[in-house]
């Protein structure tokens, strides 16, 4: 395998331009899904899913903040959602038929010739981002490029990103890079600012896509303590088994002592 | 529902989730009567289960229903009811086709069915279960052949007794599939899911046998679907009260008449069966209304698992609390 390739988007710098949605539509000509005035902010889109594989999301707050010891200012988050290409991937580990595989690059990526549309993946998914295409009735998402990242260009998304909130490159690398400009934020004062996905002791054995957040990952509307179910698969299990033992003994129970009229030699 | 949101995000994006919340370890928190969390724009954090109605939840009654006829098909015979045996083996071949035909509907690409069975993965519950389904199918459809033409009646009891342990696996790998979502009504229920579905499966499968079976022969088939109706609905109160908040879904909305009706069709078609033996009238009303309170419970299920998708706070308050418990 090679390196194990991942994302940082650091979402301090994002301006909110959706140039990584554009890109990601146009590399892998992914359909519309739905032109929606949502009315809620700059954010039509909505969220991540079969034909969206990069979300910018809007967040206005009124709270004031002060740049630059200007204050007044009204906070504006912008961070834009992707695939987490999680270490542990729940849509992995549940899909059936083997369509969801591990790439050379350490992502994860359904293969369309395989996938038979069962859904599994879909809500097993702790950050809701893989999801059925009606119409096909497969299952997308985000593949981190793997075309592009096999001819040895880096991730539409990251390639368009004129800010650089988008990093692409080696994980343990895109690790340290986020350490320093986390430290840096914080001597700057910003101490909300945080990083998310980033720790493999997490739920989800650390993300290959993490993020530099300024407030809570809910309010980006990530999940705070994402978990990979199948961590509690062997208790599962267990439990199941213990019930099919209960039902194999419940019947037995109600045949004790009733002997039936037909033939019991 | 959507404006009282934004107007929650203007306000700091928060909004309040009333209720009881437990962690997921089951430690009892402080009641937190109203537990402040926070969303963006009340939009879901994760994606609801794609399955549909009436396919999902009518498959998981059929492969329940299977499941436990065949394992009642073993014991009767093996204790000598032999007309009840055939009735039971009969009905455990007819939910297993029936359902393997609902279960391919449901794919996106059922001409790729046959991808089910491309690899074997232990890591997915429906791949387990996919190989469970195809070996019970299969084992309970030359037992039903071989009863009914009266061809190679050795091998058909063979694949009979084989059912024996195909069948419980059946009735509750399903629950495992289930749980292992991020669901958070589904997956926090993995303790109870599988005992629910068996008490489910059984009052199912007693309630089909007591149906087609004359009154004479059909004792033990009331027993069990009195037994399964009793462990249906025990295991379905403790999973709501040791859920708590997360439970909220299946007691409001859709699901939470689903479930409703569940327990009052189970509880009385259950306490009908032990005296149904008296009369057709009353096997009929035992025998249907156990069919509906088991159907009831998975339609509950679904609709429940939805509900608990839809909302982000299910999926965040639970969350949010762990974070703070541990830091
Ligand atoms: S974020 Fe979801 S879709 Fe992406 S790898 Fe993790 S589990 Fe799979
Ligand atoms: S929908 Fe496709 S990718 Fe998802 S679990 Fe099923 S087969 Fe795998």
């Amino acid at each position: 395998m090679a390196e194990r390739m991942g994302f940082f988007t650091d979402s301090s710098v994002c301006i909110g331009c959706k140039a990584c949605e554009v890109a990601c539509k146009e590399w892998n000509q992914l359909p519309d899904d739905g032109f929606v005035f949502e009315a809620t902010s700059y954010d039509n889109t909505g969220m991540l899913g079969a034909s969206t594989w990069r979300h910018v999301a809007f967040i206005e707050q009124a709270h004031e903040v002060s740049v630059h010891g200007d204050d007044g200012v009204d906070r504006w988050l912008m961070s834009s959602d992707v695939c987490k290409h999680c270490t542990n991937a729940a849509c992995l580990d549940v899909c059936p038929t083997g369509a969801l595989f591990r790439t050379e690059f350490g992502t994860v990526v359904v293969q369309p010739d395989i996938c038979n549309g069962c859904g599994y993946c879909v809500p097993a998914c702790p950050f809701g981002v893989i999801d059925r295409r009606e119409d096909d009735g497969r299952a997308w998402k985000c593949t981190m490029c793997y075309d592009r990242q096999r001819g040895g260009l880096e991730p539409a998304c990251a390639k368009a990103c004129p800010t650089d909130s988008i990093q692409f490159g080696p994980l343990d690398e895109l690790r340290e890079r986020a350490e320093d400009r986390l430290a840096r934020l914080h001597a700057d004062g910003h101490d909300e600012a945080r990083l998310y996905g980033e720790n493999p002791d997490d739920g989800v054995g650390g993300a290959g896509a993490f993020f530099l957040l300024l407030d809570e990952p809910e309010v980006y509307g990530l999940p705070p303590d994402p978990v990979a179910t199948t961590r509690d698969l062997p208790a599962m299990w267990r439990w199941a088994g213990a019930a099919a033992v209960s039902l194999a003994g419940a019947v037995a129970v109600a045949f004790l002592g009733s002997r039936g009229r037909g033939s019991a030699s | 529902m959507r404006s009282e949101d934004a107007r929650g995000i203007a306000e700091g994006g928060t909004r309040t989730a009333a209720g009881r919340a437990r962690t997921v370890a089951g430690r009892e928190q402080e009641m937190v009567p109203e537990a402040e969390f926070r969303s963006y724009y009340g939009r879901p954090v994760i994606k609801p289960p794609v399955w549909h109605e009436p396919n999902m939840p009518t498959y998981l009654y059929l492969g329940g229903m299977s499941g436990a006829s065949s394992t009642m098909a073993v014991v009767a015979r093996l204790t000598g009811h032999a007309r009840l045996a055939r009735t039971a083996r009969i009905a455990a071949a007819l939910g297993a086709a029936t359902g393997v035909g609902l279960l391919a509907t449901e794919l996106g690409r059922p001409e790729r069915f046959l991808n089910m069975l491309r690899v074997f993965k232990p890591t997915s519950p429906m791949s387990v279960g996919s190989w469970i389904l195809a070996t019970h199918g299969g084992l309970s459809a030359a037992a039903a052949s071989s009863e009914l033409t009266g061809i190679l009646p050795r091998l058909g009891d063979a694949a009979a007794l084989a059912t024996g342990l195909t069948g419980p696996l059946t009735a509750t790998y399903t629950a495992v599939l289930v749980a292992d979502t991020a669901v958070p009504a589904w997956h926090e229920a993995y303790r109870e899911l599988p005992l629910l579905f068996a008490g489910s499966a059984l009052a199912a499968a007693g309630a089909v046998a007591m149906l087609g079976t004359p009154r004479a022969d059909a004792g033990p088939a009331r027993t069990v679907a009195a037994l399964g109706a009793a462990m249906e609905t025990i295991s379905g109160a403790v999973m709501e009260h040791r859920l708590g908040f997360v439970g909220e879904p299946y007691r409001e909305g859709r699901a939470g008449r689903f479930m409703r009706a569940a327990r009052i069709l189970t509880l009385g078609g259950g306490l009908l069966a032990p005296v149904a033996g008296r009369s057709r009238t009353l096997t009929a009303l035992s025998g249907l209304a156990l069919t509906a309170g088991s159907l009831c419970t998975r339609f509950g299920l679904l609709a429940a698992g939805r509900a608990s998708a839809a909302d982000p706070k299910y999926t965040v308050v639970p969350q949010r609390q762990r974070l703070d418990a541990t830091s």
